[in-house]
């Protein structure tokens, strides 16, 4: 029993990472951008929502309402500012500015609130749960793990069922024929980063409730993201969902067996034997 | 131009391998950047040398051998015949933040006391402290502590709060020959974690510490569980850090005294500090029926615990858990969960002392700290306070501010302070070890600023502080 409560712990927390890798696997999908900010981003999110309810009161909950778009907001203005003139250059110079974006953002936060710990108040949401046979399952990681999906399902149709999502896979694929055909690229890449920066800000509040956060967590969360990323595959949006959950589950279950190693380990083995048996990923696109 | 074109063109089997190429750069960007931040634990010991600065003279004229007695008359005298600066270390920032949540008042009212000068061997001094942020984290504390030393060539070092405080700059101290006083912080982490042996040689030739051992929290949490019908099944929370290793060790933590006076200790083994999931540790203490909890949290990670317990229909009798439980903010954080939680009390505004320097009492000092600040008192109040009692009465008996002569003072320093009376040299477990008492507290609903409030509910290992109850079991 208790392995079947370790899995299911294992899958919803894969739910969190699957969220946090969404907006890197959409960025380096369509622009081929690797944004080591990522992390950073997710935590100034949780930071914003905390500053937002010390002052106006309420469930963080509501906060996502504001900062989403806001994120979409801080992404499009990433983009105009210093993602545009990283696409299609050396990669080492998106590494250093991005690098450079992470440390910028790190240290703002570190002058604004300090080194101190915060935790977002969900009120009793955070401690209900409900039982089937003997396994518990709590109600917000629960209801976190939905949201991925949905954030999932809803990516996934915009990039299939509209005329925009087509025009991101054309860029995606071969961004001077996309121009050719009169499709905007600027254009695509601003809202790729707005979508991207938008998801990792809901799932820097999603996190911020279940834990806590400080200043310098960015980094040690970008790696969760890409884990999740290149356990899954790049390319599909499924495949990082499949590996958020891959990553919680090596965690959970890897904690469950060896109860005196750290959990983190166990996620890492797992990213490093995708990476070496299955390069591609678990739902990757086959080499050409 | 020759870059872009191909790049694009080639889309994602390229793409993929320069995602590879570039994940791998930049996980190891963000390992090292993890790792400089990791805690060391209490293991950042940079080894004792003994190239101690102004080295050791055997004319310590200074020291009298007898117990200074301090008083109120201590300072004062204009403080015109030199400066004598204080170096303070606590993480007031980081994880550890409300360890050091009190001492920027403390420090206020240490500085208007001295204004006038402290005296000194029959002279005033002028006393200038100098602060600093470990920002909970031990290679930041040794920097402080280095910078203290180096630059602003301070004559004592005083440092509070955990082994990932008190060690590194215990460590810095010694190596340079700077006399450092420290407590918050057991003493077997201390002294052990270290390179210390208990015994009667001392382990250390600059730095001493005043707070209690595992031994006493140990006999406070039984006493605390003595008094409630549990199957004394136990669960044990310890992180992998200096206070986790001290209080998970075989031989000199808690599985050892535990078994001897008939519990069962699941101990899960070490976990990382901040963890994100304690589901397999919840299944360990679920599966052996664990009435009773225990352990050494840090302050963010037990609400996480305790949220997936509660998450996980895991209930227990009594929590008695170190660290995490001490401050009232923590407890308000856990909302209506927080109540009947169990912790060791190192100082309340029960005990019955008073300060060498202001001569109030335990209950108007934390009386005069909510009505200033607004904040609930908290227990390193006490000991931020106690601390500058000692390093005065410290040079007060050393007549100057010689490092030698305060360090030759401190061997055999006898304090009243308000956290009780600190003697070095006594029965402690190490002539640089001076022992504390503790006694163990309930966290209740009250009307305080957050909302509860500790009653003292265990006094076997101090009965001088009166109890306010009985430890109530915790029922959902």
């Amino acid at each position: 029993m208790n392995w079947i409560q370790a899995a299911i712990s294992g899958v919803l927390l894969g739910g969190l990472y699957a969220l946090y890798a969404t907006g890197l696997s959409l960025s380096f999908g369509v622009m081929r951008l690797i944004n080591l900010a990522h992390g950073d981003l997710a935590v100034m999110a949780a930071f914003l929502s905390s500053t937002l309810v010390l002052s106006f009161g309420g469930s963080p909950f509501w906060t996502i309402l504001v900062l989403m778009p806001v994120g979409f907001g801080v992404g499009v203005l990433l983009q105009k500012v210093v993602f545009d003139r990283l696409v299609g250059v050396d990669p080492a110079f998106q590494i250093v500015a991005t690098f450079g974006l992470s440390i910028v953002i790190q240290n703002a936060l570190l002058k604004v609130y300090t080194a101190d710990r915060r935790a977002l108040d969900i009120g009793p949401l955070k401690t209900k749960a409900f039982k089937i046979a003997e396994v518990s399952i709590g109600l917000f990681p629960l209801l976190r793990f939905v949201v991925a999906v949905l954030v999932l399902v809803s990516l996934s149709l915009f990039l299939g069922r509209t005329s925009t999502g087509r025009a991101f896979r054309a860029t995606s694929d071969d961004p001077e024929a996309a121009r050719l055909m009169g499709i905007n690229s600027r254009a695509i890449y601003m809202i790729a980063s707005g979508i991207a920066v938008s998801t990792v800000f809901l799932a820097g509040i999603f996190s911020g409730a279940q834990t806590n956060f400080a200043s310098s967590d960015g980094p040690g969360l970008l790696i969760f993201a890409f884990e999740a990323v290149i356990i899954g595959g790049l390319g599909s949006l499924w495949g990082t969902l499949a590996g958020g959950i891959a990553l919680g589950l090596a965690q959970t279950l890897g904690a469950e067996q060896f109860t005196d190693w750290p959990a983190q380990l166990f996620g890492h083995v797992l990213f490093l034997i995708v990476l070496a048996v299955r390069p591609n990923g678990l739902f990757g696109r086959a080499e050409a | 131009m020759s870059d872009q074109i191909p790049t694009s063109k080639l889309g994602y089997s390229l793409g993929r391998r320069r995602f590879l190429a570039l994940s791998g750069g930049s996980i190891a960007a963000a390992v090292l950047a993890a790792c400089s931040k990791s805690n060391k634990g209490g293991g950042t010991t940079q080894a004792p040398s003994t190239t101690g600065g102004t080295a050791t003279t055997s004319g310590s004229t200074g020291t009298t051998g007898a117990p200074a007695t301090t008083t109120v008359g201590l300072t004062g005298g204009g403080g015109g015949d030199g400066t004598i600066k204080i170096g303070y270390v606590s993480p007031k920032t980081g994880s550890l933040a409300a360890f050091g949540a009190a001492d920027d008042y403390v420090i206020k009212g240490i500085n208007d006391l001295v204004k006038d000068g402290l005296r000194v061997g029959g002279k005033s001094f002028a006393v200038t402290i100098l602060v600093e942020d470990s920002e909970s984290n031990p290679d930041t504390a040794a920097a402080k502590a280095a910078k203290l030393i180096d630059q602003d060539a301070v004559d004592l070092i005083l440092v509070s709060s955990t082994p990932e405080t008190t060690n590194p700059v215990s460590d810095t101290a010694e190596a340079s020959g700077v006399p450092c006083i420290s407590t918050v912080a057991p003493w077997q982490p201390w002294l052990i974690g270290r390179g210390g042996k208990p015994g009667a040689d001392a382990s250390f030739k600059w730095t001493y510490h005043f707070f209690w051992g595992l031994e006493d929290v140990i006999a406070t949490f039984l006493a605390m569980w003595g008094q409630v019908s549990t199957d004394k099944t136990v669960g044990g929370l310890f992180p992998n850090d200096g206070d986790g290793n001290a209080w998970g060790d075989k031989t000199n933590g808690f599985p050892t005294p535990l078994k001897n006076a008939g519990y069962t200790l699941v101990d899960p083994g070490r976990y990382e500090n901040l963890n994100q999931d304690f589901t397999a540790q919840i299944n360990a203490f679920k599966t052996a029926g664990c009435d009773i909890i225990t352990g050494v949290v840090i302050p963010p990670d037990f609400p996480t615990f305790w949220k997936q317990a509660k998450q996980g229909g895991f209930v227990p009798k009594v929590a008695s858990v170190g660290k995490a439980l001490l401050f009232p903010e923590s407890i308000k954080a856990l909302g209506s969960d927080g109540a009947g939680l169990t912790s060791e009390v190192w100082w309340s505004p029960s005990h019955p002392y008073k300060s060498s320097l202001v001569g109030r009492s335990a209950k108007e000092v934390t009386d005069l700290y909510t009505s200033d600040t607004g904040n609930q008192w908290t227990q390193p109040l006490g000991f931020a306070h106690a601390l500058f009692e000692v390093a005065f009465a410290a040079l007060a008996a050393a007549g100057s501010a010689d490092k030698t002569a305060v360090r030759d003072a401190i061997k055999t320093l006898s304090v009243d302070t308000i956290v009780g009376t600190v003697t070095w040299g006594g029965d402690g477990p190490s002539p640089n070890v001076a022992k504390t008492k503790l006694v163990g507290g309930q966290w209740r609903a009250a009307k305080t600023p957050t909302g509860f409030d500790l009653v003292i509910v265990d006094n076997s290992g101090n009965p001088d502080v009166p109890t306010g109850g009985t430890v109530e079991p915790i029922t959902s």
